[in-house]
């Protein structure tokens, strides 16, 4: 499913609200999360799953095209677990 | 960093009843819906892929041996369906760009 797919299910479901209306809800929904991330806090969505941030040390890397020994920062990169409850349906067979 | 507190379906809500100006429970009714769509996708056998946000990607593991790490003792662990996030390049930047 793509996010169009997404849209458009919610648009079938709520014929009381616009497109352009959905289309601002989805962003809202999205972009918080990515927001809060980003401020350093997470993200809980009970039986979902939760978001969080992780840091990755700084590291030495190499220029994969010369083999030249190059400093790779440390960074915070986001990270997702799934809840209890999505894991459970993932594996109702 | 300052420390924030953590964001929830309830936060998400209140951002789309002020935002759109959906009433509080039609609001609730939304997040809930966008969830509960992604997670019949999933649930489906669908990988489930946002642009701007990212892509919820489904494995499916064979079966393999573990361990129990308190005894020691070998215990099969079952074929399993796993479910693993690929952030977007978009939210990857926004969090690095925050430090």
């Amino acid at each position: 499913m793509i996010r169009s797919e997404l849209l458009q299910h919610l648009s079938e479901e709520n014929p009381g609200l616009r497109p352009d209306e959905i289309e601002k809800i989805l962003d809202i929904f999205f972009n918080n999360i990515i927001q809060r991330l980003a401020e350093g806090g997470r993200v809980e969505l009970r039986g979902f799953g939760a978001f969080s941030t992780r840091s990755r040390e700084p590291r030495k890397g190499r220029n994969p095209r010369t083999g030249e020994a190059v400093d790779v920062p440390g960074k915070r990169v986001p990270y997702f677990k799934p809840g209890k409850e999505m894991r459970a349906r993932l594996n109702t067979d | 960093m300052r420390s924030v507190g953590t964001l929830t379906r309830a936060d998400l809500a209140d951002t789309i009843n002020h935002e759109v100006g959906l009433s509080r429970a039609d609001a609730a009714q939304m997040v809930e819906s966008v969830l509960n769509h992604m997670t019949d996708a999933l649930e489906n056998g669908e990988n489930v892929k946002i642009s701007g946000f990212g892509t919820f990607l489904l494995r499916d593991k064979g079966e393999r041996v573990g361990r129990n790490p308190k005894t020691g003792v070998e215990v099969p662990i079952t074929p399993r369906r796993v479910l693993t996030f690929r952030a977007s390049q978009i939210m990857k930047e926004r969090i690095m760009a925050s430090e």
